[in-house]
């Protein structure tokens, strides 16, 4: 009895231990990402206002913003998403949904594994070459978008498949017996089962794409630029106009390493002020993945 | 089956997207645009420049600046991608040459002087002045691994380490300090903390007693309660980095002359031109107020001169050359 007891007073103990050690690795996350928010905040907050989000750049602290910066990053994302979202989701639907399983699909599988590891400058060293020089697109905001696109084209396919992999068999089984064919099957029961799921990993590796620096410094974003992109809506007739696309810019961790590398302490509270505002993005783009989540899972009914 | 509806949505504007992005490819825009690139020892200034000519033309004509270093800044020069090279150093042999194969012929216009500055932490206290040679003893490829203590330099000095922080090999601020210090450009013991980022080099110093660094004057002249410049002996006495020991010519050989080069084809688009001329006239003051050193008003006027005559080319030959005062550049710049 008395061994029973101690033998449970032991493993209870040990519960114990693991609980703090899991609650400590916890908090190590969490305080570090509490720090850096709260030190950004300190220092970022006051500088925060209108003015800052309207203005360009420039050589006086106070009279410098980031209006080239977020249009810049926001149209970057734009041409990436176009780019990698309808990529991504065919190459999963292909490799789940009719690539023959042998050696050569399990190979490819590797590979896209393996790409998601390759480092971004590396992609940022291949945009240069293919990009800029081969296809003559230049420093533009298409060559950025198309490189954050390949980027994270492995991380949309992997979500993909996953999402579509949580699909039952029994569905497609059931449509199948109804007589669709396989597009049949995948543009209506697949696709919409895995929407929230493939949502979900897009945005999370578009808010991976939004703090890239590395290959957009690679391939040529510029540091200093005082103008907006044209317009994509023109007064004219058609109306859409597309020369954005080729236009030279830049983003806002490009704006934020320019402005901790210069000697004046009043740029450092600037940049401290655009990581405010390029972590607030990225949480909204994440909450918006819940979001979609969430949605998406409630309306499946099967 | 509203989310299908989505995603076929989805897809249509995509592929609009992307069938009217190939098509709208070649008609690049025939705008007013004027692109320059290189080091960030002069992107302060030229920044500066951009911002207010853009101000004045009221946006009619765009300028972007990038930084991609004095070396990396020529090398787009020379196949034409940009119209203007920031550079914190005359144009070197194999760049001339690359120029040429392309054949790009450039305007050399000096813009500015900048003082390298040697530094060192405020609480160092054995520490007023050091030598050229010193330096030396300090930064040559032979020192690398062997001379880690103050002691080693100088008798005088502690027996405490030496820690070192300086320009990362690709600017031209790290080739003018080895060409000046060593006497080889580019020459430089491999074990010190190498930053391209000079806020890296500013906190190393500010926080380690035992530091020592060197980087452009603009850099301590904004930090000058947390490093301690060290004057510098040339063979003629110890000398402090100023405005004033730069303009008459003692800070040597640490002083040194920054450029633009401007493409002589670029500068026949009316733009551009007028962007010069705007540069040019108005340097002096826009030149101080990045805390670097006005050259005389002479200067800029004979450099406006050369441009306007149209003389292209380079007065320094492709050699690195270190100690060049105010009034040799003068000098050379009436020759061309």
């Amino acid at each position: 009895m008395e061994d029973i007891r101690s033998l449970i007073a032991r493993r209870k103990f040990f519960d114990g231990v693991f609980a703090v050690v899991g609650l400590l690795s916890l908090l190590v996350g969490l305080i570090t990402l509490l720090a850096l928010i709260l030190d950004l905040a300190v220092d970022g907050v006051p500088r925060l206002s209108w003015q800052f989000f309207t203005s360009f750049p420039s050589r006086f602290a106070e009279q410098a913003g980031i209006l080239s910066a977020w249009v810049g990053t926001t149209l970057v994302m734009i041409v990436t998403a176009a780019t990698a979202v309808p990529l991504g989701v065919a190459a999963g639907v292909y490799l789940e949904e009719y690539a023959a399983k042998n050696w050569m699909t399990a190979l490819i599988e590797i590979n896209i594994a393996n790409l998601a590891a390759v480092p971004s400058i590396v992609y940022g060293l291949m945009a240069l070459g293919l990009f800029v020089y081969q296809f003559n697109l230049g420093q533009s905001i298409l060559t950025a978008g198309l490189t954050l696109a390949l980027l994270i084209l492995p991380m949309v396919i992997i979500a993909t498949r996953e999402a579509i992999r949580s699909i039952p068999g029994a569905i497609r089984e059931a449509s199948f017996a109804l007589g669709a064919t396989k597009w049949q099957t995948v543009r209506d029961h697949v696709l919409p089962y895995s929407t929230g799921g493939i949502l979900t990993g897009v945005i999370i590796a578009l808010s991976r794409a939004i703090g890239e620096t590395a290959p957009l410094i690679t391939i040529g974003a510029l540091t200093f630029i005082a103008f907006l992109p044209h317009a994509p809506v023109t007064t004219e007739a058609p109306y859409v106009s597309f020369q954005w696309l080729m236009d030279p810019f830049t983003v806002m961790p490009i704006q934020m390493f320019n402005w901790v590398s210069r000697p004046q302490e009043a740029f450092h509270l600037n940049a401290a002020a655009a990581g405010l505002v390029l972590l607030v993005m990225t949480l909204i783009m994440n909450g918006l993945a819940i979001y979609i989540r969430f949605r998406f899972r409630k309306r499946i009914k099967w | 089956m509203q989310m299908k509806r989505t995603l076929v949505a989805l897809a249509t504007v995509t592929a609009v997207l992307g069938g009217i992005a190939i098509t709208s490819v070649p008609a690049m825009a025939e705008e007013k645009l004027i692109k320059i690139d290189g080091s960030s020892t002069v992107f302060p200034i030229t920044e500066a420049v951009a911002e207010e000519f853009q101000k004045a033309r009221k946006g009619a004509v765009k300028v972007t600046v990038g930084i991609s270093g004095t070396g990396g800044g020529f090398k787009k020069f020379c196949r034409s991608e940009t119209d203007i090279s920031d550079a914190s150093r005359p144009i070197l042999k194999k760049e001339m040459d690359a120029c040429k194969q392309a054949g790009i012929e450039y305007y050399e216009l000096p813009v500015a002087y900048d003082a390298l500055t040697v530094m060192v932490n405020p609480k160092n206290d054995w520490i007023k002045s050091m030598t050229v040679a010193e330096l030396k003893t300090i930064w040559a490829p032979e020192a690398q691994g062997k001379i880690t203590r103050w002691s080693q330099v100088n008798p005088k000095w502690p027996d405490a380490p030496l820690k070192l922080y300086g320009a990362g090999a690709d600017s031209g601020t790290f080739d003018y300090f080895t060409e000046a210090v060593v006497g080889k450009s580019k020459s430089s013991r491999g074990d010190f903390t190498a930053s391209e980022d000079d806020n890296v080099l500013v906190q190393g110093i500010a926080n380690d007693k035992n530091a020592l660094g060197y980087f452009g004057f603009a850099y301590y002249a904004e930090n000058p309660d947390k490093l301690k410049a060290v004057a510098v002996d040339g063979g003629k006495g110890p000398v402090m980095p100023s405005a004033q020991t730069v303009e008459n010519g003692t800070y040597q050989p640490l002083s040194r002359p920054i450029f633009i080069y401007v493409s002589k084809k670029a500068a026949a688009k009316p733009e551009v031109k007028e962007f010069i001329e705007y540069y040019l006239k108005n340097a002096a003051p826009l030149v101080k107020e990045v805390k670097y050193i006005p050259l005389p008003a002479k200067a800029y006027t004979m450099a406006l001169g050369h441009f306007q005559k149209g003389k292209t080319g380079t007065v320094f030959g492709g050699e690195a050359e270190v100690g060049i005062k105010i009034e040799d550049l003068l000098k050379r710049e009436a020759k061309l």
